[in-house]
C-alpha cells in the first residue's frame, strides 16, 4: 500500500519536474527572434512556428555542423515534445483544454528547433568566412 | 556481470562530477554553492569506491551490495544538506533559515525511526540489508517531498534566477525517478531484471550532466520567469 502511494506520487511529482525543466530550457530559446533568412528557408511568416514543422526542422538541423552546445538540449526538448504529441492525442476529446495547452507546447518546441537552426546556420556562415579568410 | 552500458554510464558521471567541482572552483563559485561541491566530491569518492570494491569481491558479492547500499543511503543524506542550502538560498530574505534546518533534521530522524519500525515487524534473518533497502526507498521519497516544497516556494515566492531553477529541478526528477523506481521495486520485483536496473544508474548520471549544464550555460545573473517554467495550474496559483 506505502510502496503503490509513493509509486503514484513519485511518478506524478517526476511528469511535474520533466516539464518545468523542459519549459526551462525552451524559455531560454523564446527570447531570440527569428532571422528573415530561417524563415525564408523554412517558409515560416511572422515569428510564429507551426507545431507540425517540429520534424522537419530537427531534419534540417541534422544537416547543419554541429554547433557543440546544443545536443543536450535538443534531446530534452525532442523527449518534451513527444510527450506533448502523446498527451494531445490522448486528451483530445476527454479534455480540449488540456489538448491547446499541449498543442502551445508543441509550437513552443518547433520554435525551439527554429531558433537553433538559426544559431547552427549563423554558426557555418561564420566558419565558411574564417575559411574563405584564411584562403 | 556488468555490460558495456553500465562502464559508460559510470564513466559518464564520473566525468560529470569531476566536471562540476572543478567548474565550481574555477568560476570561484565553491564557497556559494559548499554543500553542492562536497556532495559532488563524496560522488566521486564513492565511485572510486565501489570501483575497487567491485574489482576486488565482484558486483554479485554480499560485501559490494552492503557497500552499495549504504554509500547510496548516505550520500541521499548527503543531498538533503543541497536542499537545505537551496532552501537557505531562497529563503535568505526571510531569515527562516533556523526553521528550515531544524524541519530537516527532524524529518530525517523520522524516516530512519519510521523505516526501522517497518522493517523490525519483518520476519527476516537479514534485517540490516532489509533497513537499509526500505530506508532507501524512503529517503528518496522525503528528498521528493522536500524538493516538491522546495520547488512551490520557488513558483511561490517568484524566485526568478535561472540556475537555481534548473538545479532543483534536476534534483526533483532524480529524486522522483529513484523513489518511484524503488517503490516499483516493491510492486513489481520482475520488472528489476530487465527495466528497473536502469533507472538509478540513468537518474545518477542525469543529475551530474544536468547540474554540469547549468553551471557551463546558465550564469549565474540569468533571470527566469517562474510563471514561464511552472505548470499552468501552480503559476495559476503565483498569480493569485
Amino acid at each position: 500500500m506505502i510502496a503503490a502511494l509513493i509509486c503514484v506520487i513519485s511518478v506524478a511529482v517526476f511528469l511535474q519536474f520533466f516539464v518545468s525543466y523542459s519549459r526551462s530550457i525552451i524559455a531560454a530559446y523564446r527570447k531570440s527572434d527569428l532571422s528573415e533568412q530561417v524563415r525564408e528557408v523554412v517558409g515560416i511568416e511572422g515569428q510564429n512556428v507551426s507545431s507540425d514543422q517540429f520534424g522537419r526542422l530537427v531534419q534540417l538541423i541534422r544537416l547543419c555542423p554541429q554547433k557543440g552546445d546544443d545536443q543536450t538540449d535538443l534531446k530534452v526538448v525532442g523527449v518534451y515534445y513527444w510527450m506533448m504529441s502523446a498527451l494531445r492525442s490522448t486528451a483530445r476529446t476527454l479534455a480540449p483544454r488540456v489538448t491547446s495547452w499541449a498543442e502551445r507546447e508543441r509550437a513552443d518546441c518547433a520554435y525551439f528547433v527554429a531558433v537553433a537552426l538559426d544559431r547552427r546556420i549563423a554558426h557555418s556562415r561564420d566558419l565558411l568566412a574564417q575559411q574563405m579568410s584564411n584562403s | 556481470m556488468l555490460g558495456p552500458l553500465d562502464y559508460v554510464l559510470v564513466l559518464v558521471s564520473f566525468v560529470a562530477e569531476v566536471y562540476v567541482v572543478a567548474r565550481l572552483c574555477i568560476s570561484k563559485n565553491s564557497l556559494r554553492y559548499l554543500s553542492l561541491n562536497i556532495y559532488m566530491l563524496a560522488t566521486v569518492g564513492v565511485t572510486v569506491g565501489q570501483a575497487i570494491v567491485w574489482n576486488r569481491f565482484g558486483v554479485s558479492s554480499p560485501v559490494y551490495a552492503y557497500v552499495y547500499y549504504y554509500t547510496d543511503a548516505l550520500l541521499t543524506i548527503s543531498l538533503f544538506f543541497v536542499i537545505m542550502s537551496f532552501y537557505h538560498q531562497i529563503f535568505q530574505q526571510m531569515e527562516v533559515g533556523k526553521y528550515v534546518r531544524w524541519a530537516s533534521v527532524f524529518l530525517l530522524s523520522a524516516t530512519a525511526l519510521f523505516s526501522y519500525l517497518v522493517v523490525r515487524q519483518m520476519p527476516s534473518h537479514n534485517l540490516t540489508s532489509r533497513f537499509v533497502v526500505a530506508m532507501s526507498q524512503n529517503l528518496y521519497f522525503v528528498g521528493v517531498v522536500l524538493t516538491y516544497l522546495l520547488w512551490g516556494a520557488v513558483v511561490k515566492l517568484r524566485e526568478t534566477r535561472t540556475r537555481l531553477i534548473q538545479l532543483v529541478l534536476a534534483l526533483g526528477i532524480f529524486f522522483s525517478s529513484d523513489a518511484a523506481c524503488y517503490a516499483l521495486r516493491n510492486l513489481f520485483p520482475g520488472l528489476e531484471a530487465n527495466f528497473l536496473k536502469w533507472v538509478p544508474p540513468l537518474a545518477g548520471t542525469f543529475l551530474p550532466l544536468a547540474w554540469a549544464y547549468t553551471f557551463t550555460k546558465i550564469s549565474e545573473g540569468a533571470r527566469l520567469e517562474t510563471a514561464r517554467v511552472a505548470l499552468p495550474r501552480m503559476a495559476a496559483h503565483q498569480h493569485s
